[in-house]
């Protein structure tokens, strides 16, 4: 099974940084005020990104 | 599979006005799947607010949407429900806005036990207009009108719905995002007047003034002190010193008021 894949909305993003923290396999890193996806292929696809991030700006897809 | 947010959600509306990290975004989403989960029709919903931060709300969800006077959300929600008794009425407000300016309304509308569902996001301060106190704001914390520690005792929003008459009474926090929906959507399935009291964090207002150094730090903080209803109900006064009690508080069956109100109306009709 291919890890699920993860969209960052750049636009909506203001960078609180709840994502990142709250990753339990450190998926997302900042890149100054924006978080990006750095090791997508730990991705385990808890959705605690999605459901934590206040701007609407993460969407986890899995297959 | 991603939520669908955006079936909910006015286009072209995003990104919000709330501060980086602010937890409305997260009470936003938890109603918009409290929405779902109950199969609210757009045109059979009302969403209304009064003024502040948390009253933005209605401003991004695709419902029929009210925004009202500062602390009249329940008055203006009151006479909604009382015209179309069919409609699914929600309010969503500050703690400013529903339980000091709106205070008076808070507590009659519970009284009434009117059907709709109050989502009550207590961040304890006023955020929209530049981090004066609240009644919710702890005693001993730092707003912009306290500089040197807020004298006041702190209202508990959960015991006054109680006290006032509400008969279902909930408390989350922005932590826990998945309680969020599903206490809601408990509250909007319960009929009679519903409070839902979120504990949301304000990073601008509250957060920085008070030692918070990051958004997580007090999303963590409130990881830590919340503390289930049943697990509080084995702990001591001293024990609970400090801690949120999270789950549904209360729950009773009491005749609602526009039924009530119906019946004065057959009687006047002389039916």
């Amino acid at each position: 099974m291919s890890s699920p894949r993860l969209e960052i909305i750049e636009r909506y993003c203001k960078g609180c940084s709840i994502c990142v923290e709250f990753c339990p396999t450190h998926v997302l890193e900042m890149d100054g005020f924006l978080a990006t996806v750095v090791r997508p292929e730990a991705c385990i696809g808890c959705m605690q990104c999605e459901l934590r991030c206040p701007d609407f700006a993460i969407k986890v897809y899995k297959e | 599979m991603a939520f669908n947010y955006e079936q909910y959600l006015r286009p072209g509306k995003l990104p919000h006005i709330w501060c980086p990290g602010c937890g409305h975004g997260i009470v936003l989403k938890g109603l918009l799947r409290a929405m779902d989960a109950c199969h609210l029709d757009k045109d059979r919903t009302a969403v209304v607010s009064g003024i502040g931060c948390a009253s933005r709300l209605p401003g991004y969800v695709d419902f029929n949407t009210l925004h009202t006077a500062h602390g009249r959300a329940a008055a203006f929600a009151t006479g909604i429900k009382l015209a179309r008794p069919e409609m699914t009425v929600l309010v969503v407000g500050g703690d400013g806005d529903g339980v000091a300016i709106g205070g008076n309304h808070f507590i009659h509308a519970c009284r009434r036990n009117i059907d709709m569902t109050y989502v009550l996001c207590n961040n304890y301060i006023y955020g929209m207009t530049g981090g004066q106190f609240s009644p919710c704001t702890p005693m001993g914390d730092k707003a912009s009108t306290t500089p040197y520690g807020n004298p006041d005792p702190t209202f508990d929003i959960a015991k006054l719905a109680i006290g006032a008459g509400a008969t279902f009474v909930a408390r989350t926090t922005a932590f826990h995002a998945t309680q969020i929906d599903k206490l809601i959507a408990e509250g909007i399935r319960h009929k009679g007047m519903s409070v839902i009291e979120v504990l949301d964090d304000c990073p601008t207002a509250f957060g920085r003034r008070n030692k918070f150094r990051s958004v997580v730090e007090m999303m963590k903080r409130f990881k830590e002190t919340a503390v289930p209803a049943a697990t509080a109900a084995k702990m001591s006064a001293e024990e609970l010193q400090g801690k949120i009690v999270t789950g549904i508080l209360h729950r009773e069956e009491r005749p609602e008021y526009c039924e009530q109100y119906q019946q004065v109306i057959d009687r006047a009709r002389g039916a």
